[in-house]
């Protein structure tokens, strides 16, 4: 069977979020606060980790941390358990003597209390042995290669006619680099884990984005047979794609929790080591080329993007696959290389590969329409694609040009001079910018959904699925009520719990579109077996394969970002008192929860756009602004009046509730707008994320 | 992180004489910036000595038209205090400029003065740093250098003070007024904190054990009129990476207007409050306009040493130097 849409009633309305009186009232057990619920008080874990990039560990030498109060063990790869499969690199922790970057995982040491563990980690002395060869942390260290397949499955390579030709004969080019920093996903929640092993069930209370992810990962690669690990999540502090998948300190945890034998383990990672251990978003650097009609159709259009990753694991951000599917131009080519260096391996973070490629992209239209001497949104309309240009599949609901007219209309664009530089407020120069944003539509099959009649018209509906802040507890709650035609506080949902039925990833933005099709699929499966007034007791079980036909349909969510910026002309400063989100996501479940995602990632994006940088020093090859004072996000003072809205349609094609994915388009084109509005308001083009002050001194 | 006994000060004289007596001891104020060191590892004391209980917390009007300011007097408090608000602008603006809300009300005066540098690698054990660990090297040379010192460094460091409270003091020739084993002695702001040279370890020209009890301030026309401006990487909540207190006093009115007395202090610029009194000599006596800063901010500027990630701050101290005294002057300098 196969879900078929549903009729919306509580889905559209601004359902309050569930747990917020939890989350305000300090009630909300996050993965180090379930001291109560464990056997025994529990021992403090803290991580010990290499101070070279590459080398050999030669020995640990704990004698003064077990001599601390307090310290009960230090683990290290001579003691910590084996793991069955160590296949996975990243999550080997413990298993030998190898240093692969700086900042891995050399030990671990347990003590009463997290003060003791702290200081016993500070008393490890860690004998490392260089390797012979010199670490290469850099992109220039090292050289690049042409990897097999980039992230979430892409081609690394597309070409589509004679690229050098088209741009030969183009009357218009233009030609430019464009460079992302390292973005670290820095959620308010660490990464973080409470652990037990008793004898045979390894329990977690993880901070992450997929609890079936993390036991079968963790499970399979510790040996332990199915069903021996439990994973809950019941309430997590962001996650950005920062937990979408274990990292080493989850699998550290779990050593402990052995090595602890009976005793839970807790273990919250430092801001400091979260820079090293738990993901982030490598440097892209990517050469954008643009060749046009001197009206500003495009002929050709090529991306090639390099990033890196780490040596003894493969990451590729697929930053060029935006590129893919656009815009119409007949000669088309992308490109994905990577360096593989001695560094922490790269991993998701908040729309991997839109994010950087859209900022290049967005920035060389709006260059190529300042060339051409075009209006920007003019320019995207001349560049409308009739089909997909990646798989030649019709589009199902592509409504940019709605979304960057709408946009237009509300933000006053029809009254913008193009000329750059020649606007001043005050101390400011004053500029607008806008940008196309865009993100796949992506499915997840294979989600099962319990529902279980309680009688009176009550229904526990139970999935493993995680909210991760995201307001998915009240969606899928919505989503429950509407397959089953009762009011949402007829449904008591269960979820974050490897206990229940398995449940993909909060990732992808395609978290509430797998899960809530399965629900609405178990939903249509208990009315179809079970009637309308089911007997309590009554429960069915539904595992959502598929839905949207992704042979024949491109779907994709869009947007149009628009941003005003003012950039001091005494200190270069850029601040951006304005900006607007229009986009097309399909229906939108809950008004309330989606704006703050749309919100969330326009200030994710702004944030991007003039402050994340991530230092890694060429020497040591550690990121050196590892902490939050120096790798600057966002403060309440840079975001000004920011306005979202979304144009009201559904979309049957892409989940049986009429929704796209929400959660990352937000972040996408934002930089680019504003780097678009750095440039209308001093002249100045600036191509290398941050645009922070010092590019814009006279 | 190691463990320490805490104990918490009545008495001044008795705190002095307790941290004078054990090499290992340190006071303990607001605990912002010291509470961090504990928990990195950066400082490692034997023993705390909180004074933040000392009855240092008065902001009293001098006679002069000056204010004495204790110790103890919250960041958050003083910068809203009617005294500094009206009489020091620039010092009230510094401190709202720096840190949060929640940091400023925790902070205190004596602390803010002698918080320690925000070089990135000072923060981390796993690096050498002179400043943290005498003789281990400096990895800011050669490494991250965003924030690094243009002017006074040395190959020992070229670490920046962070403290937007001290420009202003500096600007304004605050005095502190400083409790040893052997009494009092008041010591000019300008002389408080050092340049790196050999020593990086040391901060100030304190001896240890020697705690600050109260800032006093002159009043003066320049400190009536005076301001601050700080630019940085965000809109609030970060350190700067250049800014300036200035002080103005001019004879006259309009364009012909001449500076009769003229202060200026950069901050991010060195291993302390930096009185550039190179350009206030080029400023004083003439009337004011773009050029003549221009040639005052070069003319501090001329001996600056940067590099590529630094090479920003000489403009960029034009930038502000040239927003604080159009805002001073009341019109548009350019
Ligand atoms: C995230 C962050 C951002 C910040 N941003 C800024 C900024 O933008 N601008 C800025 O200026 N500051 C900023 N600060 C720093 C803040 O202003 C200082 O941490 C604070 O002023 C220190 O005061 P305290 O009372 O907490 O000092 P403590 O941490 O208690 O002490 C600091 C030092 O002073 C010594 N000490 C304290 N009182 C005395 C005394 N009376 N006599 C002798 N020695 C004493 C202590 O032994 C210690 O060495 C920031 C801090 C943080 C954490
Ligand atoms: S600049 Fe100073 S504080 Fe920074 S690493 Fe060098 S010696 Fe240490």
């Amino acid at each position: 069977m196969t879900a078929t849409p549903i009729r919306p009633r509580s889905m559209g309305t601004h359902l309050t979020r569930l747990d917020g009186h939890e989350k305000v009232t300090g009630v909300a057990a996050y993965a180090v606060e379930h001291a109560l619920d464990l056997p025994e008080r529990p021992l403090h874990a803290w991580l010990v980790t290499s101070t070279i990039a590459r080398g050999t560990v030669e020995r640990v030498d704990a004698s003064d941390a077990l001599a601390h109060p307090g310290v009960v063990q230090v683990l290290d790869h001579t003691s910590a358990r084996r793991l069955a499969k160590p296949d996975d690199a990243e999550l080997a922790v413990l298993q030998d003597d190898a240093i692969g970057f700086r900042g891995q995982i050399v030990a671990v040491v347990l003590a009463e209390t997290s003060e003791a563990a702290r200081e016993g980690a500070r008393l490890v002395r860690v004998h490392q042995t260089p390797a012979a060869a010199p670490a290469e942390v850099v992109l220039d260290d090292g050289e690049a290669y042409a990897p097999e397949v980039a992230n979430a499955g892409h081609e690394p390579d597309t070409t589509d006619g004679d690229v050098d030709a088209a741009l030969a004969g183009a009357a218009v080019v233009v030609d430019a680099t464009y460079t992302t920093p390292h973005e670290f996903n820095s959620p308010m929640e660490p990464h973080a884990v409470t652990a037990v092993w008793d004898g045979e069930h390894l329990s977690m209370w993880d901070s992450t984005q997929s609890v079936h992810g993390v036991a079968s990962v963790i499970g399979r690669a510790l040996g332990l047979e199915r069903g021996k690990t439990r994973v809950r999540a019941p309430y997590v502090g962001g996650g950005f794609g920062s937990k979408g998948l274990p990292h080493a300190p989850e699998m550290a945890a779990a050593l402990a929790a052995f090595a602890a034998d009976g005793r839970p383990v807790q273990l919250a990672v430092t801001r400091q080591q979260m820079f090293s251990l738990t993901g982030y978003r490598t440097q892209t650097v990517s050469r954008f080329r643009l060749g046009a009609e001197p009206d500003g159709r495009l002929l050709a259009l090529s991306h090639d993007a390099l990033s890196q990753t780490s040596r003894y694991k493969e990451f590729v951000e697929q930053t060029a696959t935006s590129a893919r599917t656009m815009y119409a131009a007949d000669a088309r080519a992308t490109t994905h290389r990577v360096v593989p260096l001695d560094v922490a391996v790269p991993a998701w973070m908040r729309a991997p590969g839109e994010m950087p490629g859209m900022f290049a992209q967005e920035v060389a239209m709006d260059e190529l329409a300042v060339a051409c001497g075009v209006d920007p949104i003019q320019l995207r309309l001349r560049n409308e694609p009739d089909v997909d240009p990646d798989t030649g599949n019709l589009f199902n609901n592509r409504r940019l040009l709605e979304c960057l007219e709408r946009g237009a209309a509300r933000f006053g664009w029809a009254e913008r001079d193009p000329e750059p530089g020649v606007r001043l407020d005050g101390d400011w120069r004053v500029g607008t910018g806008v940008a196309s944003a865009s993100y796949p539509a992506l499915f997840m099959p294979g989600n099962t959904t319990r529902i279980q009649a309680l009688g009176e018209g009550r229904y526990a509906v139970s999935i493993g699925a995680v909210d991760i802040g995201t307001g998915a507890r009240t969606v899928l709650t919505q989503i429950a009520a509407d397959a089953l035609g009762v009011e949402p506080g007829r449904i008591e949902l269960s979820l974050g719990d490897t206990e229940l039925p398995k449940a993909t990833v909060a990732g992808g933005s395609a978290g509430t579109s797998s899960w809530g099709t399965s629900i609405v699929l178990a939903a249509q499966q208990l009315r179809a077996d079970h009637g309308d007034d089911p007997d309590a007791g009554v429960e069915t079980t539904a595992t959502s394969e598929g839905y949207p036909d992704m042979e024949n349909l491109a779907l994709h969510s869009f947007g149009a970002v628009f941003a005003e910026t003012r950039v001091h002309r005494w200190t270069g400063e850029v601040r951006v008192p304005r900006m607007l989100g229009v986009y097309s996501v399909g229906r939108v479940i809950n008004p309330t929860t989606a704006r703050s995602q749309f919100l969330g990632g326009l200030v994710m994006g702004l944030s991007g756009a003039l402050f994340e940088e991530g230092y890694r020093d060429p020497r040591f090859g550690h990121v050196v602004t590892q902490d939050l004072a120096t790798y600057h996000v966002a403060s309440h003072a840079d975001v000004g009046d920011l306005q979202v809205e979304w144009l009201d349609e559904e979309d049957t094609a892409a989940t049986p509730m009429g929704s796209r994915g929400i959660g990352e388009i937000g972040i996408v084109g934002t930089a680019a707008a504003i780097a678009n509005a750095t440039f209308h308001a001093t002249g100045t083009r600036v191509r290398d994320l941050p645009l922070t002050a010092d590019h814009f001194l006279t | 992180m190691k463990e320490l006994t805490y104990v918490r000060a009545t008495d001044a004289a008795e705190a002095v004489a307790a941290v004078t007596a054990d090499p290992d001891a340190r006071f303990l104020a607001g605990g912002t910036n010291l509470v961090d060191h504990l928990k990195l590892g950066v400082a490692t004391p034997g023993s705390l000595v909180d004074v933040s209980g000392l009855p240092l917390t008065e902001v009293e009007s001098l006679p002069d038209g000056g204010v004495r300011i204790g110790a103890n007097v919250r960041n958050s408090d003083l910068a809203v205090h009617p005294l500094l608000r009206h009489g020091f602008g620039a010092v009230s603006r510094a401190l709202l400029a720096g840190a949060s809300g929640q940091i400023r009300n925790q902070a205190t005066t004596g602390g803010n003065l002698l918080q320690r540098t925000r070089c990135v690698y000072f923060q981390d054990s796993s690096t050498p740093c002179n400043k943290r660990e005498p003789g281990s090297g400096c990895s800011a040379i050669g490494g991250y250098g965003r924030y690094d010192a243009i002017l006074g460094t040395s190959e020992a460091c070229v670490a920046t003070h962070p403290s937007d409270l001290a420009v202003a003091l500096a600007a304004l020739d605050a005095t502190v007024v400083v409790l040893g084993p052997d009494g009092e002695r008041r010591v000019p702001m300008g002389e408080l904190h050092r340049l790196p040279g050999h020593h990086p370890e040391r901060d100030t020209t304190l001896a240890h054990g020697e705690l600050i009890t109260h800032v006093e301030l002159a009043g003066s026309p320049v400190a009536r009129r005076s301001t601050y401006v700080k630019a940085r990487d965000r809109a609030s909540y970060a350190f700067a990476l250049v800014s300036v207190a200035a002080g103005l006093e001019l004879d006259g009115e309009g364009p012909d207007a001449v500076v009769t007395d003229v202060r200026l202090a950069w901050g991010g610029v060195a291993h302390k409050p930096w009185r550039a009194t190179a350009a206030e000599d080029v400023l004083r006596g003439r009337p004011l306009d773009a050029a003549a800063v221009r040639e005052a901010v070069d003319a501090e500027t001329r001996h600056a040493t940067t590099t590529d990630q630094n090479a920003y701050k000489p403009a960029m101290l034009r930038g502000v130097t040239t927003s604080a005294l159009t805002t001073l002057a009341g019109r548009d300098l350019a």
